[in-house]
């Protein structure tokens, strides 16, 4: 694994098609439940094709199904993308230099996925942390837009969401995403107390402004470092 | 405009936002974003987000607090996700209960 090339086989390539394809899947919860807040299918495959970031796609549709704003929806979809400008950084020693449309791409696919796929090879290897991203990133694409429409066929055919329990199937994949990142204490702590802040506001205010004011729970937790002992959470 | 409109809009600003930020994130310096504060609030604003929205999205119906059979959903989906099982079953299993629940004529 130490030479250049990209080899049939490598664990990189096997990591990034596994990825690729658990991932993918979920992209047939994505469509329907993109379909059950209301959202055609020509949007919901625009949110897959330009969007593509999971969390800040199923925070999109979760807030227009509320019967949030527009502009609400932008903007916690926007602040669940955030991380990704920081995973730019992380990846800098293992894609830079990067110019021109490959740039532009690599934007693109620069996912929770494939950061963690390609900061999972060896150190020192650098080639195989390359060929983790862009097999990640490449694959997560391809799989994620195909289930995306086999997801939005089915929620256009199925009628009211609710029977089908597709209102719980959203709560559970947001759970599901959140569910991994609450392994440090403060991080279960600020999990519980920005839920309960957007349930307390939530008959106050307008749909998808509880939501946004979660984010001062985040700010707060954040602005002193927890205890040296303690991971904080990407 | 119309709300269909709107919609679209939304899509392709929140698309461009989200791209921008990926851009800038492999653009930057990379001294520029290695203020440990900025870092542990970025952390943070996902967990915060996802945990807002799975509470207004499991307790809530049209801008009330409503407990029905979304409860049990997310009881079994914590389960499953408590024993590692892959995201598309916890999903699966969530509607299933939900549904399950319904039919049986519970709210």
């Amino acid at each position: 694994m130490s030479g250049g090339r990209f080899r049939p086989g490598s664990p990189a390539r096997e990591q990034a098609l596994s990825v690729s394809i658990a991932t993918g899947a979920y992209g047939v919860s994505f469509g329907a439940l993109s379909i059950a807040a209301g959202l055609d299918a020509w949007q919901t495959m625009a949110l897959s094709l330009l969007l593509f970031t999971g969390g800040s796609q199923f925070a999109f549709i979760g807030v227009m199904g509320a019967g949030g704003s527009p502009i609400a929806a932008v903007v916690t979809s926007t602040f669940l993308g955030i991380r990704n400008g920081f995973y730019g950084v992380a990846l800098a020693p293992v894609l830079r230099p990067l110019r021109g449309p490959r740039k532009a791409w690599a934007a693109q696919v620069t996912i929770d996925e494939s950061t963690a796929v390609a900061l999972a090879q060896p150190h020192d290897q650098v080639a195989a942390r390359r060929e983790g991203f862009w097999w990640t990133g490449v694959g997560v694409f391809v799989f994620w837009n195909a289930f995306t429409l086999v997801g939005a066929a089915l929620g256009s055919a199925l009628g009211d969401p609710a029977r089908y329990g597709l209102d719980a199937a959203a709560a559970a994949a947001f759970l599901g995403l959140l569910w991994p990142r609450l392994g440090p204490h403060r991080a279960k702590v600020v999990a519980a107390v920005s839920a309960l802040v957007a349930l307390a506001l939530t008959p106050v205010l307008p749909a998808g402004i509880p939501v946004l004011a979660a984010a001062v729970v985040a700010i707060m937790a954040g602005w002193n470092a927890p205890p040296a002992t303690e991971e904080v959470p990407d | 405009m119309n709300a269909y409109s709107w919609t679209w809009v939304a899509i392709v600003a929140a698309a461009v936002l989200a791209w921008g930020i990926k851009f800038a994130g492999h653009s930057v310096p990379e001294s520029w974003l290695e203020n440990p504060r900025i870092h542990r609030i970025a952390g943070y604003i996902t967990v915060a987000m996802l945990a807002a929205l799975f509470g207004v999205q499991a307790f809530t119906s049209d801008g009330d607090l409503a407990l029905d059979s979304r409860l049990a959903a997310v009881a079994v989906a914590a389960v499953l996700l408590w024993r590692k099982a892959p995201f598309w079953l916890v999903v699966l299993a969530a509607a299933l209960t939900a549904a399950l629940l319904r039919w049986v004529g519970l709210p």
